[in-house]
């Protein structure tokens, strides 16, 4: 069963992880890092993650890992 | 090239054969008048040794590419004229900004603008002062014979990574073009070059080196600069050059130097013979300019007479020694005139 | 138990860079990293940071990297290869530094054949120095220098460099791709790694152009940005491979 992990003080929210993930398990955290930005979650809802990792490669700033 | 011991050559030549010598083996050039011979020369010879010879598309890509043999660890150099070495001053700089070593050779000519391509010593604030942006220095040394466009050039690297600095070799299209006899013996190689931990070969069995003259957090510009500058006293301290004639009892010194100063040298001889005292003061190394010598010469009743092929630079720092101007007196030709020893003599003993 | 199958590449430091949220430089130093973990070459690889975003990809890059004046990137990426002919020699440009100020520098280490591999970021702005007109800014485009668009009497056309370059024949391999997409990344990604090879065989000069989203001085959404490359970008800098 795949998931990812998301360094929340890395992520500066550009979204495109969450604007890529087929299955909507990207959500925009209403938490800030703590450079007051509100970064990305991920949040398994009734689909499971296919580990694909089509978040993690559209990624800027190397946030994301994945495992499967 | 046999090591004979003497050979008749020009200068352009030998100051190519002195970078040889040195085991430069990378030249990135650009065709000017009146330096070709030199950039033919090490098309030539960086074959016959197995070096790098790029003819650049512009000197401004050559300085570029010096810049990246010298990252890379290898001893480079670039020739060029006057309107070239222009172009290459946003590269020199670059250099100086990231403490690199690299020779730069200026055949001067008839400034400004395309000027002509007849000898000129105008470009001696370009090179002494810094023609490019920031506060820095090349080391500048200026040959006065095609011995000294060898040696000097030779020494040049020496000095280069010494320092992690750029060199200028400071020369006109006399030197450049004239052909003399040149010693070539022992001496004439370099000293063991010592390995370079900093360049970028790769960074196989330690971290990664990083040059770059960026530098943006708070204060670290500062300290580089702070850096630079004491590097800068110690070349004044060990690299000053000059050469002294005649001038221990001198009333009149010539000062001079490069063509200007050989010219100056047979009006010395030519005074002597009218029973006038006359000396030479030659400077070789222009940065770091002999300010301590030549204020020495000047506390008597001494005059001096600096002699240039421009409107006057180098009697600026003849006047900061001196400090006192009513005894220094300057005579020059520009836009490639070349004083003739008549001229010279004839204010020389004006000043009587 | 699950494996890990995406993490940062070693050759890429553990560092937060200071491009903005959305910008494909970062996506394009991974993929640099990825392809020289790949191909194994960390100890052997030499790169040339341009004047640019990218000035400062030495902070980000875990291998012997320097930087050159503006535009100047070729040349130092030239005097590095003649001296070391076995190492792996890449610049890294932006569009200005290429096609603007060094346009002399990239046609001229093409047309030498140099084996070097240049990477080229076209987000058609200035993005350092705030957002002004760049040589591959489209007709119509709002940059701080071209606030009513980029009008054609005044400012010309946008420069068709690498279709330039393809035509020399000490080019090798030119391919232009994006990053606006997984898809277009991996793409991105295989033809950085062609590149690379290709210099590692010796065969002459290869550049990849890379279309990258300046969200920033576009003035919209990283998303957005990502669509606009797909359809005002791509028909005026079409994808494909331009040579080899």
């Amino acid at each position: 069963m795949a998931k990812i992990k998301i360094d929340k003080e890395k992520c500066k929210g550009c979204m495109l992880c969450l604007s890529v993930c087929s299955n909507g398990l990207i959500v925009r955290s209403k938490k800030l890092n703590k450079r007051g930005i509100h970064c990305v979650e991920f949040k398994e809802k009734n689909k499971k993650c296919t580990g694909c990792a089509m978040c993690a490669i559209i990624c800027p700033d190397v946030c994301i890992e994945v495992w499967r | 090239m046999k090591t004979k011991n003497r050979i008749l050559i020009t200068g352009n030549e030998a100051c190519g054969e002195g970078a040889i010598q040195a085991g430069c083996r990378f030249y990135a050039g650009y065709p000017i008048t009146p330096q070709n011979e030199l950039t033919a020369y090490m098309s030539k010879r960086m074959d016959e040794t197995g070096g790098v010879f790029i003819q650049a598309e512009s000197e401004l890509a050559a300085i570029n590419m010096v810049f990246g043999a010298s990252v890379a660890g290898a001893r480079a150099i670039t020739t060029s004229s006057s309107p070239g070495i222009s172009l290459k001053q946003e590269g020199i700089s670059y250099l100086a900004g990231c403490e690199l070593p690299a020779v730069i050779v200026n055949i001067m000519r008839g400034g400004p603008g395309l000027g002509n391509i007849a000898p000129s010593q105008a470009d001696y604030f370009q090179a002494t002062k810094g023609g490019g942006h920031g506060d820095y220095h090349c080391t500048v040394l200026a040959p006065a014979s095609c011995q000294e466009m060898m040696d000097l050039t030779r020494t040049a690297f020496d000095i280069a990574d010494k320092y992690r600095s750029p060199v200028i070799i400071l020369g006109d299209g006399i030197l450049g073009q004239m052909m003399e006899a040149v010693e070539i013996n022992q001496k004439s190689r370099a000293k063991k070059q010592k390995s370079k931990p900093w360049a970028l070969t790769g960074c196989k069995g330690r971290k990664p080196n990083k040059i770059r003259s960026l530098l943006l957090k708070d204060g670290e510009l500062e300290d580089l600069n702070r850096r630079l500058q004491k590097k800068y006293e110690l070349i004044k301290k060990n690299e000053t050059r000059l050469e002294q004639y005649k001038t221990e009892d001198a009333k009149i010194i010539i000062a001079a130097y490069g063509t200007s100063g050989r010219i100056a040298k047979a009006c010395v001889d030519r005074l002597r013979e009218k029973k006038i005292k006359a000396g030479l003061f030659r400077p070789i190394s222009l940065w770091p300019f002999p300010y301590k010598a030549l204020r020495k010469l000047g506390t008597g009743s001494t005059k001096f007479l600096v002699v240039e092929m421009s409107t006057g630079q180098m009697v600026e720092d003849v006047r900061l020694a001196v400090q006192n101007d009513k005894k220094v007196s300057f005579y020059g030709r520009t836009g490639g005139g070349i004083p003739s020893e008549e001229e010279i003599m004839e204010k020389a003993l004006s000043l009587k | 138990m699950e494996k890990i199958i995406f993490k940062k590449p070693n050759s890429m430091k553990d560092a937060l860079t200071h491009y903005c949220a959305g910008c494909g430089h970062g996506i394009i130093h991974r993929l640099v990293c990825e392809v020289i973990d790949e191909l194994g070459i960390r100890e052997k690889v030499i790169a040339v940071a341009p004047v640019g975003c990218a000035v400062i990809a030495y902070d980000y890059w875990n291998f012997d990297t320097t930087e050159a004046a503006h535009g100047r990137t070729p040349a130092v990426a030239t005097g590095i290869k003649r001296v070391y002919p076995e190492k792996v020699v890449f610049t890294y440009q932006g569009d200005g530094d290429l096609a603007a100020i060094g346009t002399a520098e990239t046609i001229h280490a093409a047309n030498r054949g140099e084996n070097i591999t240049v990477i080229f970021v076209n987000n058609g702005v200035y993005g350092m120095t705030g957002g002004q007109m760049a040589p591959t800014t489209i007709v119509g485009q709002r940059t701080t220098t071209t606030k009513k668009g980029r009008d054609l009497k005044r400012d010309g056309f946008p420069l068709k460099i690498s279709e330039m370059i393809a035509i020399l024949e000490g080019a090798k391999y030119i391919e232009r791709t994006a990053v606006s997409s997984p898809k277009e990344i991996l793409r991105t990604k295989r033809a950085i790694k062609k590149a690379f090879e290709i210099q590692i065989k010796n065969e002459g000069f290869s550049m990849v152009e890379v279309l990258s989203m300046c969200p920033t001085y576009w003035g919209m959404s990283p998303e957005d940005s990502c669509k606009r490359i797909e359809k005002d970008i791509q028909k005026v800098y079409p994808l494909g491979v331009l040579k080899g």
